[in-house]
């Protein structure tokens, strides 16, 4: 998912010139899938992704924006993005650890990384450390399940990781932890 | 319009460009390689050709899974008309050892040499991941070249779609996706439906964390998808499909963009497909994790946008599905299976496997075993073969304790029950289902309790909430399983379990509630010492 992001976001800038009425051009990206999907009301998982992708979460204004545009009630566009564990409504931060918790993983200890990651940064499983430079996140199976425990770090997947090798990796982008 | 694909124009092409080189370099370019380093290692390759101009010698071809994913990056490099031999752990350095002795010397470099002998190999029966390490997933042309789209040729040429779905009965092909039904039947129901707009879906949710075989079909062999699809909605009459991906699957949905793409550019989707009367538009839609979206009414839920929480069936969705008009729903695996059944005959496939589990199944082996990876064995192969032949055992000469099928919605197998073939019925007289394919080898080390309280804490989270069994039972299952699990548990506790455990089971409006007690009553069936174990050592704590 990241190189997407890292595209849209890109694309963003480039087209800076460009004047979207809210000011902010991300949205011109939004507008570009809206259109291509023709305003369609079941486009409405589709383009809460985009809209993640490009902001990296759903502010509410980006949800009453994407009501708005497919004319939806915003209550059923809010109810649709709490029902799906993949729509996040808080900015991530600097740097994010995913560990794998798929049965593969959980068989070889995955849990103890949650735990050792959690404690050493006191960020519990699925929010943002205090300071905003790490996201915890777990994951239910990334489909490498012959690399277990798997854990992705800012993107890279890992294979075989354990609490150590983990650890080490979180402290050599974000810091010792505290 | 543009004239549609000549498939045999494209197969002669190919063959040639396959002749071209005196050597072709296949390397493994799929998820669990990519993450073990395949990226360089096809850098390094592809460079060293550049360098050494060696282009008209050698020629490296990505490709999709060779199955060891354990063993990745894994490679194969293959003499015009000859030998081949298979490499292991290829890092950038050995690649290119590896090529420039090949090339040069004529010689195999043995340290990375894979033995493909060993039953890994040759116990597995490959039709859906035939092309796996065979063709380039990005090339409409390498698959036609290994016989794609010749299926789909073939039914809209010369059969009725009648007689396709006779042939789908005759194979007697279960669905893939966990239940089992019988897939001919499913299609009569939406042929015999009727109304205007008909809609087939591909069931590519794939939501058994520790199973990644759908994927690997939707990301390695997009056009089998697609074909599969196309015969499907040819037989039953439906002009639209959709295919369901979990957002957790970027590439996947990406290849599968691209491929429906280069499908509709060659006159094999769209409107008057191979010049025939056929018309078939396919589409992509994407989840947003939720494993209750993979059950069918909340799949249709979610594609139609909506929150994706279950209906009550009847009407089953072939009679009332996508927008109210009849849907047929198969999973990927099954609609993967479609081509080769019509190319080779059903009654060919019906040769495969037992005689109530026609065929083969996909599983993605994983936990505590020596090779991990994605196999294909014959339906009916006992899961002893599996675990000790083509898994190789229990690594660190530990003892193998319990095989785990169906994910969730399945059960735990003890090892006197080694000899069980598998198959739908034989595992759900254990208490376990074939599931989806995942299958998770634990060894002694692993409690069985902390298994089902995993499991358990799965279903919580994923419960939907719109029914209450599901809702609050799975709650309440997890905190008894919590407390016994810490060694506070009583044998109240336990009772109180079981008992729960029939309540949600009996009582839950969808299949993710009824089959969420499946976990603890398989383990507590095979492994009640285990629970038991856990209240005395409290019991004794406190006298
Ligand atoms: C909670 C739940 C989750 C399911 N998840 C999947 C899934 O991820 N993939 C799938 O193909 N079928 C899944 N199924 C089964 C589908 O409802 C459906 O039976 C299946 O896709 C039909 O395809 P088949 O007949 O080809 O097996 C699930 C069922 C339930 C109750
Ligand atoms: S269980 Fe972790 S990658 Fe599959």
């Amino acid at each position: 998912m990241s190189d997407t992001r890292t595209r849209r976001v890109a694309g963003a800038t480039d087209s800076q010139q460009g004047d979207h009425p809210s000011g902010d051009n991300r949205f011109d990206l939004v507008d570009k899938h809206l259109k291509r999907a023709r305003y369609e009301q079941d486009q409405l998982i589709e383009t809460l992704h985009v809209a993640q992708d490009v902001f990296g979460y759903l502010s509410e204004d980006i949800l009453i924006y994407v009501a708005r545009a497919l004319r939806l009630p915003p209550s059923m566009v809010y109810g649709v993005a709490t029902f799906y564990h993949l729509f996040t409504f808080d900015p991530p931060g600097d740097h994010s650890c995913t560990v794998c918790t798929g049965t593969a993983c959980f068989v070889k200890g995955a849990d103890d990384i949650v735990q050792a990651v959690s404690d050493t940064y006191s960020v519990p499983a699925g929010e943002t450390s205090e300071d905003g430079s790490l996201t915890l996140k777990t994951a239910r199976c990334l489909g490498s399940c012959g690399l277990a425990p798997v854990v992705v770090f800012d993107g890279n997947v890992l294979g075989h990781q354990d609490t150590e090798s983990t650890l080490e990796l979180v402290a050599g982008a974000v810091g010792g932890g505290g | 319009m543009a004239a549609p694909i000549d498939l045999h124009e494209v197969m002669e092409r190919e063959r040639e460009e396959r002749f071209r080189t005196r050597w072709r370099v296949k390397a493994c370019s799929s998820t669990a390689c990519l993450s073990a380093g395949a990226g360089a290692t096809i850098k390094a390759m592809e460079d060293l050709v550049e360098r050494d101009d060696m282009v008209l010698e050698v020629q490296v071809i990505p490709t999709g899974c060779m199955g060891l994913c354990s063993a990745g990056p894994l490679i194969r490099m293959m003499r015009r008309g000859g030998d081949e031999a298979d490499y292991r752990n290829v890092t950038p350095e050995a690649a290119v050892e590896i090529v420039r002795s090949h090339v040069l010397d004529e010689e195999p470099v043995p340290e990375y040499q894979l033995d493909t002998s060993m039953p890994f190999f040759t116990s597995q029966e490959r039709v859906v991941l035939a092309n796996g390490g065979v063709i380039n997933p990005d090339r409409i042309e390498s698959y036609v070249a290994h016989g794609g789209y010749q299926a789909l040729e073939k039914a809209l040429t010369t059969m009725k779609p009648k007689a396709v779905v006779e042939e789908i009965r005759k194979s007697g092909i279960r669905g893939r996706g966990g239940a089992g039904y019988p897939v001919a039947s499913k299609w009569s129901l939406l042929a015999a439906a009727s109304g205007k707009t008909k809609y087939v879906v591909a069931n590519g949710d794939e939501g058994d964390p520790g199973a990644y075989m759908d994927r690997t079909i939707m990301e390695d062999d997009p056009h089998r998808l697609i074909e599969g699809i196309a015969i499907a909605a040819y037989a039953t009459g439906a002009n639209q499909a959709y295919i369901y991906v979990r957002a957790e699957y970027p590439r996947a949905i990406e290849r599968l963009d691209r491929a429906i793409r280069v499908a509709r550019r060659n006159r094999l989707l769209g409107r008057k497909i191979l010049d025939t009367n056929f018309d078939l538009t396919v589409e992509v839609r994407i989840g947003a994790g939720a494993f209750v979206c993979g059950e069918e009414t909340a799949l249709m839920a979610s594609i139609e946008g909506r929150r994706g929480t279950p209906q009550l069936r009847p009407p089953y969705p072939t009679e009332k599905g996508l927008w109210g008009s009849p849907t047929m729903i198969n999973n990927v695996e099954t609609l993967a299976n479609i081509a080769p059944i019509i190319s080779r005959g059903g009654d060919w496939f019906a040769s495969l496997g037992t005689e109530k589990s026609t065929g083969t199944k996909v599983f993605a082996l994983a936990g505590d075993i020596t090779n991990t990876g994605l196999i294909e064995v014959p339906m009916g192969t006992t899961l002893r073969e599996i675990v000790e032949d083509i898994g190789g055992g229990i690594p660190d000469g530990k003892q193998f304790k319990a095989a785990q099928t169906g994910g969730p919605s399945g059960g735990c197998i003890p090892s006197k029950f080694l000899d069980t073939p598998v198959d739908y019925d034989s595992l759900r007289e254990l208490g376990s289902i074939m599931g989806s394919g995942g299958l998770i080898v634990m060894d002694e080390d692993v409690q069985m309790p902390d298994v089902a309280k995993y499991f358990m804490e799965f279903s919580m989270d994923e419960s939907c909430g719109k029914c209450t069994p599901c809702r609050v039972g799975t709650v309440q299952m997890h905190n008894l399983l919590q407390r016994l699990c810490d060694g506070t548990g009583s044998k109240q506790d336990l009772r109180d379990l079981e008992h729960l455990c029939s309540v949600v089971r009996d009582t839950s409006l969808c299949g993710l509630g009824q089959a969420a007690p499946n976990p603890v009553i398989s383990t507590l069936q095979y492994f009640r010492d285990e629970y038991i174990a856990l209240i005395d050592q409290q019991e004794v704590v406190h006298a």
